[in-house]
């Protein structure tokens, strides 16, 4: 029987310098192995209730990437805010957020995060501090910058993550929103998503600097590049960034060069990109991969633990398909609730 | 248990395809995330991916096959030692609630069989009820001061009550307002509330959103609503939208307010009335009062308001005094106009500066022997219809007043919910006076042609009237 998870979280190791990827203990790989594995196969089977007609309009998939949200949640603190656009999925889960709510509002069913009036793109949830799934390109970078300005105005020692791709990164707002970050000094850490293509477009197609960690430069916000594929260097890097932010010094751009496998969305074939640079990614770079083998290899874990695991999470996923795909929609009164509070 | 892999769907409107290709052949061993074929719609060529892991057992639909439905069992996948020849792998626990394939449309299958009966109504909206005016004790000292005043002491009276309220935009600390509305509150509530915000509405409009998705209340001033069409994605989809789609969780207590429409020879740009835009958006609350006394007690109910709202001044307003009742805490319902003038022979319905050219009409008719209700509409949306209705019952004649366009200007709403509410109370066609269907002019003479007057709104009146 599949049970509620709580967040990621355990203590980031805090000496750890840009470059330098410290080694997970056996819980944290562990954790890390769960908690991405569960994104990868939550999203395996939205894509395959997508198919089957269950999820409606756009659905984002995020994997691939997986390694980005778990790293930085595992480096979060409880009161830190998330904030990010349309490919939303995983960081729900990152937070902790229900499977069966995330899943319900993919079908677009009354026990959903929006009891089914958002959709993929737009959940939200106070308890875990996730402030959204945004559909408009580059506006939960300001949005982002606003959970900071209300964190330094109660001095609450929370930071806000605020989470946007390297297509969003071309957005005016988003230099809007670095200047008063820093002129402000405000706690937000900045990460951005570069996973290569901004929908159909490369990067070097879209972009006049293609280093995003210094496109806080003409700011003074300071940036590094990180390997997103790669748990243990988020993490490590999500801790620095975090302790500086929270520090009082402002705010610190990551840039994490990550991958998605799958197209911008359900309906695109992806046919911008070659079969051997993905397949280049999945066999060398996978983060998941990476995590199992260290597992064996350090005597961590045995096949059959991880069989056991991969089972206990497909056990997860397949209760919130089920419950997404028998939920009711909601009660037509519901056009009319939720307009004015 | 052996696994059926279904023909998926590329798209919402996607009913069959091609199978192209079969990628891995019978026997194969297959992970999640392998590919396993390739399907082509008119649109594109898509890889079907494995979500299952174990054998391919059987391929039940081979490749070169056009017009497959969606949903189609295609192939079988079996663990380690089942057979691919035993029964017919049971269909999986999802696919259950999939239509037929007589009815191969995906986006039906969205609807499980026991909500197929959804009525054929559509729920009503709900009905608002607005509050009256609270009395105003008799023997209170009336204070004159100008709508200028009356803002900033609004906002000092709110901030004073509320540590989460506080004010930011352009000029609005040091140099104490472009328009002098916030003048002394830097002195009074310190930098950390009253905050100078560098040129860029797109980037503090969002902040201010975030901030109220965070439980702050911030008054987000523009230094004037010509500016906020740079923000105006903030205002409507991040702080408009947010609580009906996060299903009630996330709401917005946020104010946008600053001058409004046309100030004096200032061009097509700085001239612009966007009352109408944001009137039509649900999710938002959009007030444009007149006087000072409204200024204030609409400025506090908008301020302590959960939602966010339009708060619409005019710059040429900002000067005029009224008498303001001298109250500790003067707060105004939103949503409910007030009848400035009474009258018997026709209803005028106007709001801010439009009441300007309602009253001063109203004085000369008055000379001339017809008697014309003023209503000042005071909140736009939610708009208090009934009021104009009661005032249309008695009247039976309508103009409205506005310096906005007229086409699907707030006027025309008006006339449409009395084509629909009140049809049977007029005894002539409602008429609209606006500002004319052009940008404004610099010139000194277009620009008051370009405008409402006191003359255009005698004339409708009489029109109307048919006098």
């Amino acid at each position: 029987m599949a049970t509620r998870r709580s967040a990621a979280k355990t203590t980031a190791p805090k000496d750890a310098a840009p470059g330098e990827v410290p080694s997970f203990t056996r819980d944290e790989e562990l954790v890390a192995y769960r908690e991405m594995l569960l994104i990868r196969r939550f999203e395996e089977k939205a894509g395959q209730m997508y198919g089957m007609g269950l999820i409606g309009g756009f659905c984002h998939l995020y994997i691939g990437q997986e390694a980005v949200v778990v790293g930085m949640q595992m480096a979060m603190k409880t009161g830190d805010q998330v904030i990010t656009g349309y490919r939303d999925h995983g960081h729900m889960l990152a937070t902790g957020m229900d499977s069966k709510g995330v899943m319900a509002e993919l079908t677009g069913r009354r026990g959903g995060y929006s009891r089914g009036k958002g959709g993929s793109m737009h959940m939200f949830s106070i308890e875990k501090q996730f402030f959204g799934g945004h559909g408009i390109v580059g506006a939960q970078v300001s949005l982002g910058t606003g959970l900071g300005f209300a964190n330094h105005y109660r001095d609450n020692g929370a930071v806000s993550v605020t989470y946007f791709g390297d297509g969003a990164a071309n957005q005016g707002q988003v230099y809007e929103s670095f200047n008063m970050a820093e002129l402000w000094k405000l706690p937000v850490v900045y990460v951005i998503e570069n996973n290569k293509y901004a929908m159909g477009t490369a990067v070097t197609r879209a972009s006049a600097q293609t280093d995003f960690s210094k496109r806080g430069t003409s700011f003074n916000i300071p940036g590094e590049q990180v390997d997103g594929m790669d748990v243990r260097a988020v993490r490590a890097a999500g801790a620095r960034a975090l302790d500086f932010a929270r520090s009082g010094k402002g705010p610190y751009i990551l840039e994490m060069q990550t991958y998605r496998y799958r197209g911008h969305s359900m309906s695109d074939p992806a046919k911008y990109r070659s079969k051997e640079e993905v397949q280049k990614m999945r066999t060398e770079h996978d983060p998941i991969e990476q995590v199992r083998n260290r597992l064996l290899e350090g005597k961590f874990a045995t096949e059959e633990d991880l069989k056991k695991i991969d089972a206990e999470i497909r056990d997860i996923v397949n209760e919130a398909a089920d419950f997404a795909t028998h939920d009711p929609e909601p009660d037509v009164s519901e056009l009319y609730t939720d307009i004015l509070r | 248990m052996p696994i059926d892999v279904l023909m998926p769907a590329l798209s919402p409107t996607m009913e069959k395809g091609n199978l192209a290709k079969w990628v891995k052949k019978e026997g194969d061993t297959v992970k999640s995330g392998d590919v396993i074929a390739e399907i082509e719609t008119d649109k594109a060529t898509m890889e079907v991916e494995a979500v299952d892991e174990g054998i391919l057992g059987k391929i039940l639909v081979p490749e070169g096959t056009q017009d497959v439905a969606v949903n189609t069992p295609i192939a079988v996948i079996l663990a380690e030692g089942e057979d691919a020849n035993a029964a017919p792998a049971p269909q999986q626990k999802a696919a259950e609630s999939a239509p037929p394939a007589a009815q191969p449309s995906p986006v039906a299958a969205a609807a499980p069989a026991q909500q197929a009966a959804v009525p054929s109504a559509v729920a009503n909206p709900p009905h608002v009820e607005s509050q009256p005016d609270p009395e105003v004790p008799a023997g209170t000292e009336m204070v004159t001061m100008t709508v200028r005043e009356a803002l900033r002491d609004a906002m000092a009276e709110e901030m004073r009550r509320d540590g989460d309220v506080f004010v930011m935009g352009e000029e609005v600390a040091e140099y104490q307002g472009a328009y002098k509305i916030t003048q002394g509150l830097l002195q009074e509530f310190g930098a950390k509330r009253v905050v100078d915000t560098p040129i860029t509405e797109h980037g503090f409009a969002g902040m201010g959103v975030g901030a109220a998705m965070a439980g702050l209340k911030p008054i987000v001033e523009f230094m004037t609503f010509n500016f906020a069409m740079q923000a105006i994605d903030h205002i409507i989809n991040s702080a408009a939208k947010t609580l009906y789609m996060s299903g009630g969780q996330v709401h917005c207590s946020i104010v946008f307010r600053g001058p409004n429409g046309a100030a004096a020879r200032v061009g097509a740009q700085h001239s612009q009335d966007y009352t109408a835009w944001y009137s039509q958006i649900p999710g938002l609350k959009v007030v444009a009062p007149y006087t000072a006394a409204d200024a204030k007690g609409l400025l506090k109910a908008a301020i302590r308001d959960a939602n966010p709202v339009i708060f619409l001044e005019n710059e040429i307003l900002y000067g005029h005094s009224f008498e303001v009742p001298k109250l500790d805490d003067y707060v105004l319902p939103i949503g409910k106009a007030r009848v400035a003038r009474k009258g018997k022979d026709v209803t005028l319905v106007a709001w801010s500066i439009g009441m300007t050219y309602a009253l001063k009409a109203a004085e000369e008719l008055s000379k001339q022997g017809i008697e014309a209700e003023v209503i000042d509409l005071r909140t736009i949306r939610p708009m208090d219809v009934p009021t104009i209705i009661e005032s249309v019952k008695k009247t039976g004649r309508c103009v409205t007043v506005e310096e906005g366009w007229p086409q699907s200007g707030v006027g025309a709403e008006i006339v449409a919910q009395l084509m629909q509410k009140a049809f049977d109370y007029l005894d002539a066609p409602v008429l609209r006076v606006t500002g004319k269907d052009v940008p404004m002019p610099y010139a000194a003479n277009l620009e008051k042609l370009a405008l409402p007057s006191v003359a255009e709104v005698i004339e409708a009146v009489k029109a109307v009237t048919y006098r």
